[in-house]
């Protein structure tokens, strides 16, 4: 870093400076990965050696197929997470439109206290939230979380689909209230269409924190059955401690899913980011 | 004329979101900040008043154990602010270079630590730091520092640090990333008009570049206040519930956590749990006011 600075026309030095961050960044991923596919032996004998034809096995994904319904806790993520994100944009461009198009009584109030969950973590409500999902039965079900998710999404989606929704030109919604559209449809056929970008941007910043999520699986879905991934491999991992392969097979599978959906979405998070979506 | 139709549109358009919020964000929270004025006598839930704060602040036994999390907390949050918001606006300030190959790799590669959850990256950073597998200790070795080596996540003075580092590890990409946008949005005559007047290089970063970028870095700092007092995942993954060695590494979050859910031998209780809440709340209002009226309004912000 320091080396850029004192000499900052330099590229070199400035490359010098991101590859070593870089590899700082992707060290202990590159460990994980490669020794999660190495005999216990070779992990402890030479565990920054790729896996060769000697040391490779895998006895540590057979362990974790074994032990662990490692499917069904990816089914449970992917389910709460697909539904969450759903609600979120659905509901969220509903309540955006409303409050950017219509001028009514109390527009600048309802977008104020939609406002004010974007600041306040919802965790801080969690003794409630239990006691309620107790007494309505949800506990130890997806919807519980999928409820969460979709309140903790709402206000950061509202506020950045209004922004948006205000961009979309007024002669074109016009022009269908003439030919006789109901206001429905023109949200739902003229405008939906037009900030699809900015839907994917709000789908990509909420996907990474509900997919990680552990403290409200933990807390209000804990059973076997329910179990998400990053829930299901803590447990695992923590039970498992001492068997090297299967705790390494564990976290590459963790890993993986999350990788592969950043590999297709990075351009999309990126350019959300860049774009200025969250000032 | 008669009088407009009421808009029923309106209403169906905003009552999933607002009923869906409500429900589950606004109300339990006032519910939690209700309930923390209440105790359980004898089965039955009673009104106590603001007993649960004093015992909170008075009683030894928990006000000992308070402070020690808060203490924590604001430690764990000055690491944020001393190491993860400067490395990454050197980060972005490398990337925006105009004439830097490459930059789109570096910027997803660097990122790619924020995407994990806090359970792999707890685990990955347990494994290698562990004294056992000697990941850690070889490389210290290879360049003959071994004797730096310790078991950092297992001593007392080093725990909370360590965790606040590999914290740092993996949130360093969100700074990154807004400074760097924050960077992008700088007009090019500005920067063409300072490098007439002869302001180049490094002193363009000071003079020109880091007083209009002000406003994002205030952004990402109430944004890292927020997320660390509320912070628990990382804690719990790699030290537990009990936050050792000897609640070396409890915060605000684990706190919570141990008192509401109960943990071996301690019961539960809901009650204590909702008024650490709500002093989490509190503390949480308070940084996100201090900002809001005491730093964005001062905040000199510069017409581009």
């Amino acid at each position: 870093m320091n080396k850029a600075r004192t000499n900052p026309l330099n590229t070199a030095a400035m490359h010098g400076a991101l590859i070593l961050y870089t590899l700082i960044a992707l060290f202990p991923v590159f460990v994980i990965l490669i020794n999660s596919f190495k005999t216990r032996k070779a992990i402890f004998r030479e565990p920054l050696a790729l896996p060769s034809a000697d040391s490779f096995s895998m006895i540590g994904y057979q362990t974790v197929m074994k032990q662990g319904d490692f499917f069904l806790y990816f089914q449970n993520s992917m389910i709460v997470t697909v539904v969450s994100l759903t609600f979120i944009l659905v509901f969220g461009a509903m309540a955006a439109f409303a409050l950017s198009e219509y001028r009514f009584k109390g527009n600048m109030l309802m977008g104020l206290y939609l406002a004010l969950g974007i600041m306040i973590p919802i965790r801080i409500g969690t003794v409630a939230i239990l006691e309620m999902m107790v007494a309505t039965g949800l506990v130890n079900s997806l919807m519980a979380l999928i409820l969460v998710y979709t309140a903790q999404g709402l206000p950061l989606a509202v506020f950045i689909l209004s922004e948006f929704m205000r961009q979309v030109s007024d002669d074109l919604k016009n022009a269908g209230r003439i030919d006789g559209l109901s206001e429905y449809t023109i949200f739902f056929r003229l405008v939906l269409p037009l900030v699809r970008p900015a839907m994917a941007t709000v789908a990509v910043f909420n996907m990474i924190p509900i997919w990680n999520d552990l403290w409200f699986p933990l807390i209000l879905a804990p059973a076997e059955e329910t179990k998400t991934l990053t829930l299901g491999s803590q447990v695992f991992i923590g039970q498992f401690v001492t068997d090297w392969n299967a705790v390494l097979s564990a976290l590459s599978m963790a890993i993986l899913p999350v990788l592969v959906l950043y590999v297709i979405f990075s351009r999309q998070l990126i350019r959300g980011i860049t774009s200025g979506a969250v000032k | 004329m008669s009088r407009p139709r009421f808009r029923w549109h309106i209403v169906v358009f905003l009552a999933p979101a607002v009923l869906v919020y409500t429900a589950v964000m606004i109300f339990p929270l006032f519910n939690t900040l209700r309930l923390a004025l209440y105790s359980k006598i004898d089965q039955e839930r009673v009104f106590v008043g603001l007993q649960n704060f004093t015992t909170l602040l008075g009683d030894p036994l928990w006000s000992d154990q308070f402070w020690n999390a808060l203490g924590n907390n604001f430690w764990f949050f000055l690491m944020h602010m001393l190491v993860q918001n400067p490395i990454g606006v050197a980060l972005a300030a490398i990337l925006s270079h105009p004439r830097l190959r490459f930059a789109a790799f570096y910027r997803s590669a660097i990122f790619i630590p924020t995407i994990l959850s806090f359970v792999i990256v707890g685990f990955a950073w347990k494994l290698i730091l562990s004294p056992i597998w000697g990941i850690a200790p070889s490389m210290l070795d290879a360049v003959g520092l071994k004797s730096l080596f310790a078991p950092w996540l297992g001593k007392e003075e080093y725990a909370l640090t360590t965790l606040s580092l590999i914290s740092v590890w993996q949130f360093v990409g969100i700074p990154m990333m807004l400074i760097y946008a924050a960077l992008l949005s700088i007009p090019e005559e500005i920067l063409e008009a300072g490098e007439i007047d002869g302001i180049t290089g490094m002193s363009a970063f000071w003079k020109i570049k880091l007083p209009l970028i002000l406003p994002s870095i205030g952004i990402i700092s109430i944004l890292t206040f927020v997320g660390n007092f509320n912070a628990f995942d990382l804690i719990y993954t790699t030290q537990g519930a009990l936050a050792g060695p000897d609640f070396s590494t409890d915060i605000l979050g684990t706190f919570m956590y141990r008192t509401f859910f109960g943990f071996q031998l301690q019961l539960g209780d809901p009650y204590m749990g909702s008024a650490i809440a709500s002093a989490m709340f509190a503390i949480i209002l308070i940084g996100v006011c201090l900002y809001l009226f005491g730093i964005q309004t001062r905040m000199r912000r510069y017409q581009l």
